[in-house]
């Protein structure tokens, strides 16, 4: 047998001999997801990350309050919209296919609003990273929110960064058993609330609440809550990082809306290297600011070290920024070694030209026009959106009845959208035919003038059997244009609807 | 062939020692998941046999414990059905026929249900649009040789056309040729007679009227519009159920015709037999 060369693991590189900045803690280990390192054939190594402290951190605590107060919390609000009609603000009632977020209702045939919405969502997307980069990624994507509640968990049980790794490699014992216990049953109730939340947006929240706590909901919002608690439990406690580096195809698509202008997390290398541990007191002279301490990386939680340059695997979290700026803080150098920076401005301080954020830039225009055309087309469409709406079916078979009389007549099936939340009525007219008879089936109610009247419920449609008869004489052709109108009696609110009428071949 | 495992630099991993053309196989083992999954499912193929039907026997099967049956489960969902129905089949059966019709809720139960009611059991003959064929009467238009008020689309449905049904209804026109009531002659006459009470186009030749009144008058009517008592079609107008070509008409009075429809009382319960009258009466031609 061919002789197994020696394993290639990280090199563990040895604590640097001198003693430098007393408060400046360092770690001596290399970032996990190292690209020299990292092998497809090899299991994943977990990342501990520690917790960062800063500016960026507390703007990401903000945000993860932000986004799960709203993730939870919006379904209980409530919208009035008037009786017999669901009044919490988002709702997505696929029992009676509507979606009501508050002001907007939107019917089925109406789904190209939200087609648009996502449309709108996804240049907004563009815009933001090509401004400044993975900031979805780094702060509101849910699996990066939930990661980060996931870490405070973990941290809250079984300790700093330190202590999990010693945990991690202490033989089982009842302690850490228990540690564990308490960490599952924990990340376990946080993926069950994340699953229970969901199924409010589809459901009566009040309502829902009761049948859940009595055992009493349908059998699919306990499916939903399941399969959702399963893949927050698996994504936020297990799979992580490698979510955004291998199932993610949003990563891989947004480089194209960089450019050297776009803001990122970057190690300015010019001002940092060469990197060396630095004693107290010593000189700053002929070398670079970075004190290999290695907090940017021990704070990364994709595992990996941002000297290294821009990564596919940066989420863009800016923690590293906060750890950073800690460290020159105490040694008593300028923060921002690690920032927000530009590849135009490497280049501007390489040839001695101020920095500059440029922000205004031919693609950021074209996505913010972008957004303000289908953001107004979406507005326009919904402060312009018909209340009511007629369909018209002309019956096929038959395609027209001959009467004993020989007079024809056609049938026609004519459904109303009553889109607004009041009971309303329409009268049927019909213009194009000389003489006709009209009947409704099932309707007595007539306007003075003898035409039907057809009264719709709030927010409903209704489908009515319509009959059109016309004397034989006035068949002139075996196909004549019709126009059927539907009016509201108390508004000006109309539809006109062209149809035919068909006889029998001239 | 099969050689010595080697060592692969690339991949930290032996090869299997096989070797096809120059292209070697890694040993990689099964990704733990994988096999996981496979153990997985053996034991819930084993649990599987238990608990559900699943091996053929002789003239039998194995039944699992759980005792489940899909011939059980349509039942229990056909009952289901039923019961969900129920509250309409009530309403139905209490309200008289006038009533449905004019209640929204209950006309569009009808409408809805009749359908497919007469989708299954009327549409063989009369057409999925109820527009009829040759022998079969067109439901759309508004002639009915039993009624076409609520009432008697309802009775006629009930009892069927010479149907098993006490009631049921029953028209007996003779067959002029065999019955030697007329001669081949004379019922040439009569039929032009009777095309011309509707087609302007045909003159009636001489004494083919004395020939209607004597054989036809008494059932059709003097004016020919026939009377739905016995069920004695309308002669004056243009729709014709056996076609309306001189050598129908000729075959029609040599020949007699002899309509059937079965009684659907007993086969349909009588909630769903408002439903259908109502239905029908909706196509459009009701009176």
């Amino acid at each position: 047998m061919a002789k197994k060369p020696q394993d290639s693991e990280p090199p563990q590189q040895a604590a640097p001999p001198i003693v430098p900045h007393a408060d400046v803690e360092r770690a001596a280990v290399d970032a996990v997801n190292k690209s020299e390192y990292r092998s497809l054939y090899a299991a994943q190594k977990k990342i501990h990350p520690k917790r960062a402290k800063g500016t960026f951190r507390t703007i990401k605590w903000w945000v993860m309050i932000v986004t799960l107060g709203i993730y939870y919390l919006s379904p209980w609000i409530r919208w009035d919209r008037g009786p017999e009609i669901p009044d919490q603000a988002i709702l997505v009632d696929i029992a009676n296919s509507r979606f009501y977020f508050f002001f907007i209702e939107i019917w089925p045939q109406e789904v190209y609003y939200i087609t648009g919405l996502l449309i709108l969502a996804a240049i907004m997307l563009f815009l933001v990273t090509s401004t400044a980069g993975r900031i979805w990624c780094g702060y509101t994507c849910p699996q990066t929110v939930w990661v980060d509640l996931f870490l405070v968990v973990e941290r809250f049980v079984e300790g700093e960064r330190n202590a999990r790794i010693k945990l991690d490699k202490a033989p089982l014992s009842w302690s850490k058993f228990a540690k564990r216990a308490i960490k599952h049953i924990i990340w376990l109730v946080i993926s069950v609330l994340t699953g229970g939340a969901w199924v409010f947006y589809m459901n009566d929240a009040p309502t829902l609440m009761a049948e859940l706590i009595a055992f009493d909901a349908p059998l699919t919002t306990y499916f939903w809550i399941a399969l959702l608690t399963f893949t927050t439990y698996i994504l936020g406690g297990f799979a992580r990082e490698q979510v955004c580096t291998y199932m993610c195809p949003w990563p891989r698509i947004q480089g194209v809306m960089m450019d050297n202008d776009t803001l990122a997390v970057m190690y300015k290398e010019d001002r940092g290297e060469p990197r060396a541990p630095h004693k107290k007191g010593d000189s700053w002279e002929g070398r670079g600011d970075c004190v290999q301490c290695r907090q940017c990386v021990v704070v990364c939680p994709m595992g990996i070290d941002i000297r290294d340059g821009l990564q596919l695997e940066c989420i863009q979290c800016s923690l590293c920024i906060d750890a950073c700026d800690e460290v020159m803080e105490k040694i008593g150098r300028p923060k921002g070694l690690i920032a927000y920076d530009s590849l135009a401005n490497f280049e501007r301080r390489a040839n001695n030209e101020p920095e500059k954020i440029q922000i205004i830039r031919p693609r950021t225009l074209f996505y913010t026009l972008l957004i303000i055309i289908v953001g107004g087309g979406i507005f326009y469409g919904l402060m312009n959106r018909a209340d009511l709406d007629v369909n018209i079916l002309r019956d096929r078979n038959p395609l027209f009845v001959q009467l004993s009389s020989g007079d024809i007549r056609n049938g026609y099936t004519i459904k109303i959208l009553n889109k607004s939340h009041d009971i309303r009525k329409f009268s049927l007219s019909v213009s194009g035919l000389k003489h006709y008879k009209m009947n409704v089936v099932g309707i007595q109610e007539k306007t003075p003038e003898g035409l039907p009247v057809i009264e719709v419920g709030r927010d409903r449609l209704r489908s009515v059997k319509v009959y059109l008869t016309v004397p034989k004489e006035d068949l002139t052709n075996d196909s004549i244009s019709v126009t059927i109108t539907a009016k509201d009696l108390d508004s000006d609110s109309m539809s006109e609807n062209i149809t035919s009428f068909k006889g029998p071949k001239k | 062939m099969s050689n010595e495992p080697e060592y692969d630099e690339i991949t930290d991993t032996y090869t299997t020692g096989h070797e096809w053309d120059g292209v070697k196989e890694l040993d990689t083992p099964m990704p733990r998941w994988w096999l996981w999954t496979l153990y997985a499912t053996i034991i819930w193929a084993v649990g599987y046999w238990i608990a559900m039907p699943a091996w053929p026997l002789v003239s039998d099967y194995t039944k699992g414990v759980l005792g489940y049956s899909q011939r059980d489960v349509v039942a229990a969902q056909l009952n289901e059905a039923k019961e969900a129905r129920k509250i309409y089949a009530e309403r139905l059966l209490s309200a008289d026929l006038e009533t449905i019709e004019n209640n929204q809720d209950l006309l569009e139960f009808s409408m809805a249900s009749g359908k497919a009611v007469f989708g299954d059991n009327c549409a063989g003959c009369h057409g999925s649009g109820a527009s009829g064929a040759k022998g079969y009467p067109n439901l759309n238009d508004d002639d009915w040789l039993w009624g076409g008020s609520l009432d008697e689309i309802h009775e006629t449905i009930t009892v069927g056309i010479r149907g098993v049904h006490e009631d049921t209804r029953l028209s007996d026109m003779p067959a002029f040729l065999t019955d030697e009531f007329l001669d081949e002659g004379q019922i040439k006459d009569v039929a032009a007679y009777v095309t011309a009470l509707s087609d302007k186009s045909v003159t009636a030749p001489a004494g083919s009227l004395e020939i209607y009144q004597e054989n036809c008058a008494a059932c059709h009517g003097e004016d020919a519009t026939g009377n739905k008592e016995f069920g004695a079609p309308n002669l004056a107008d243009s729709i014709w159920l056996f076609g309306d070509d001189q050598q129908s008409l000729i075959s029609t009075i040599s020949y007699s015709r002899k309509g059937v429809m079965p009684s659907w009382a007993g086969r349909l319960d009588p909630a769903t037999i408002k439903a259908l009258a109502v239905y029908i009466h909706t196509l459009g031609g009701g009176e």
